[in-house]
């Protein structure tokens, strides 16, 4: 494999690639290294190899810390657990001439199996924790992880433990035990249950996806920028609007795009990196307008529950990108979040959930905020299903109830339409 | 009574294996610094040597955050319990 590694981000110190998420010496996350040897002497030949692939993020295997190819082959990898990816990117003409930009594309990350960029990182995960030989997946949900992690664990034949804030959506709690998992709704909000988890993966020998397996399943996110690059033809957009809750797949995102420049196999350069907070869980935004390089935590209080993590484990490096790139962390409030979803609903069909709308609401304000040169290519990262979060368009919208009658449809639809 | 102290897996090699220890009663800070006179080795840890924490550090007492109360200045009254956890966890 291409991995050679984890290597802690703050003091660079080494270690083998294990379940191991924390630096011994100093508590820095531990981040994957890799060694790409020749691969990168040949660009034409690894993007012809790339696109012989399978039509799921295996084809990216050998930009993935894991031993081998899943399943009995490269060709064959479909057989193997649940592939996650090469998800639609969509041109949103509609919705760019809404936001008087020219070229916007929405990339739907709700098209996959259970219907959020989550099965990206948890295919990597739990194909890793296979190979390191555990029996267990666990994780600590804000809903989206949950219903992967129990999804994954039922196609891999693995026992999972699925912890969850216990107010969470009735959508994901439904969607998540469905698949046959032992589900704890612990009382307390995400980072509570983020902290019980963190307790338990010392205890416990399990695969924790966002704690002990996090270096691995961290990279899953990576794939986003594969799929955007090769879709676009192998080329970096100007711009990434995406959503943050602990700032793993906003990073993640760029690193993917700045692997692929460093091995040349795409044109352009980093893009200009927007993240999307809502206020009500605000961590990150607030940092980046203070000019502060840390963030404090906040006790969440949005619908956007998915993003609702009050201690954002990458908090630091998300400010550090956003500023690096030129880009800003941006937040919403509520109302703007749901205005979010109808706006990107209506001018692409697109049903997201909380998170998209908060990234769509975002992109609107950047817009309107003229930080956008309407040149630009901008790529919106919508990550989850509206189905999921129905309770926010509740009331967003009017309809019409009638007997089956011509005449009321005339004057109760119709009328009132010409009226209104 | 004392006050209780969770040492998380990734700290117990310089704690002798001991996943929980006791100590007085005072502020978290105290309750750090008497952790650290009897391990030293959590000093280095733990501390950015400035006196702060190191930023990858989450100190919690009675499952509370202490960025929400006052910081290493939070009182830890006997009886309660404070745990310290590596902070890259979740999302």
């Amino acid at each position: 494999m291409g991995a050679s590694n984890l290597k802690c981000r703050e003091c660079g110190a080494e270690y083998e690639l294990e379940a191991r998420y924390v630096c011994d010496r100093c508590f820095g996350p531990l981040e994957v290294a890799y060694d790409h040897g020749d691969l990168a002497a040949d660009p034409h030949q690894l993007r012809r190899r790339i696109q012989a692939g399978p039509q799921n993020i295996w084809r990216y295997a050998d930009f993935l810390p894991l031993a081998n190819q899943p399943g009995p082959s490269a060709r064959a990898s479909s057989r193997s657990g649940l592939p996650a990816g090469c998800t639609p990117l969509i041109r949103a003409d509609r919705l760019a001439e809404r936001l008087g930009l020219r070229e916007v594309w929405v990339k739907n990350d709700a098209a996959n199996p259970t219907h959020s960029f989550k099965d990206r990182v948890v295919s990597v995960a739990s194909t890793r924790a296979r190979e390191l030989g555990y029996e267990v997946l666990a994780c600590a949900s804000t809903g989206n992880l949950a219903n992967s992690v129990a999804a994954h664990g039922a196609a891999l034949g693995m026992e999972t433990y699925v912890f969850i804030p216990s107010d969470l959506e009735e959508q994901k709690i439904l969607a998540t035990g469905v698949y046959g998992t032992t589900l704890v709704k612990v009382k307390g909000n995400y980072d509570d249950v983020n902290r019980l988890c963190t307790e338990l993966s010392g205890e416990r020998d399990w695969a924790f996806v966002n704690v002990n397996m996090r270096p691995y399943y961290s990279e899953g996110s990576k794939t986003l920028a594969y799929e955007i690059s090769e879709q676009l033809g192998w080329e970096t957009p100007d711009r990434i609007v995406a959503p943050i809750a602990s700032g793993s797949l906003y990073t993640k995102i760029a690193k993917g795009f700045s692997e692929w420049l460093e091995l040349g196999l795409i044109s352009g350069d980093v893009p200009t990196m927007n993240g999307a907070q809502a206020e009500g869980c605000n961590p990150v935004a607030s940092a980046f307008a203070a000019g502060q390089d840390f963030c404090k935590p906040v006790r969440p209080k949005t619908i956007a529950k998915s993003l609702a993590i009050g201690n954002p484990a990458d908090g630091p490096y998300a400010l550090d990108l956003a500023r690096r790139t030129g880009g800003s962390i941006d937040q919403v409030t509520d109302d703007e979040i749901r205005a979010g979803i109808r706006l990107l609903a209506e001018t692409t069909g697109v049903f997201t959930e909380t998170a998209g709308g908060t990234t769509t609401a975002v992109l609107r304000n950047l817009a309107e905020r003229g930080d956008i040169d309407p040149g630009e290519r901008v790529v919106l990262v919508i990550t989850g299903e509206g189905l999921k979060t129905l309770d926010a368009v509740k009331g967003t919208f009017e309809s019409f109830e009638i007997s089956p009658s011509y005449d009321e449809f005339v004057d109760r639809v119709e009328g009132v339409r010409a009226r209104g | 009574m004392a006050v209780k102290v969770k040492i998380p897996t990734q700290l117990r090699a310089a704690t002798g294996g001991a996943g929980e220890l006791e100590v007085s009663s005072g502020t978290v800070g105290e309750v750090l610094d008497a952790l650290f006179d009897r391990h030293g080795e959590l000093r280095d840890r733990l501390s950015d040597g400035d006196g702060g924490l190191r930023r990858f550090v989450n100190v919690y007492v009675d499952g509370e955050d202490i960025r929400f109360t006052d910081g290493l200045d939070t009182p830890v009254a006997d009886g309660q319990e404070v745990q310290v956890l590596p902070a890259v966890a979740g999302g």
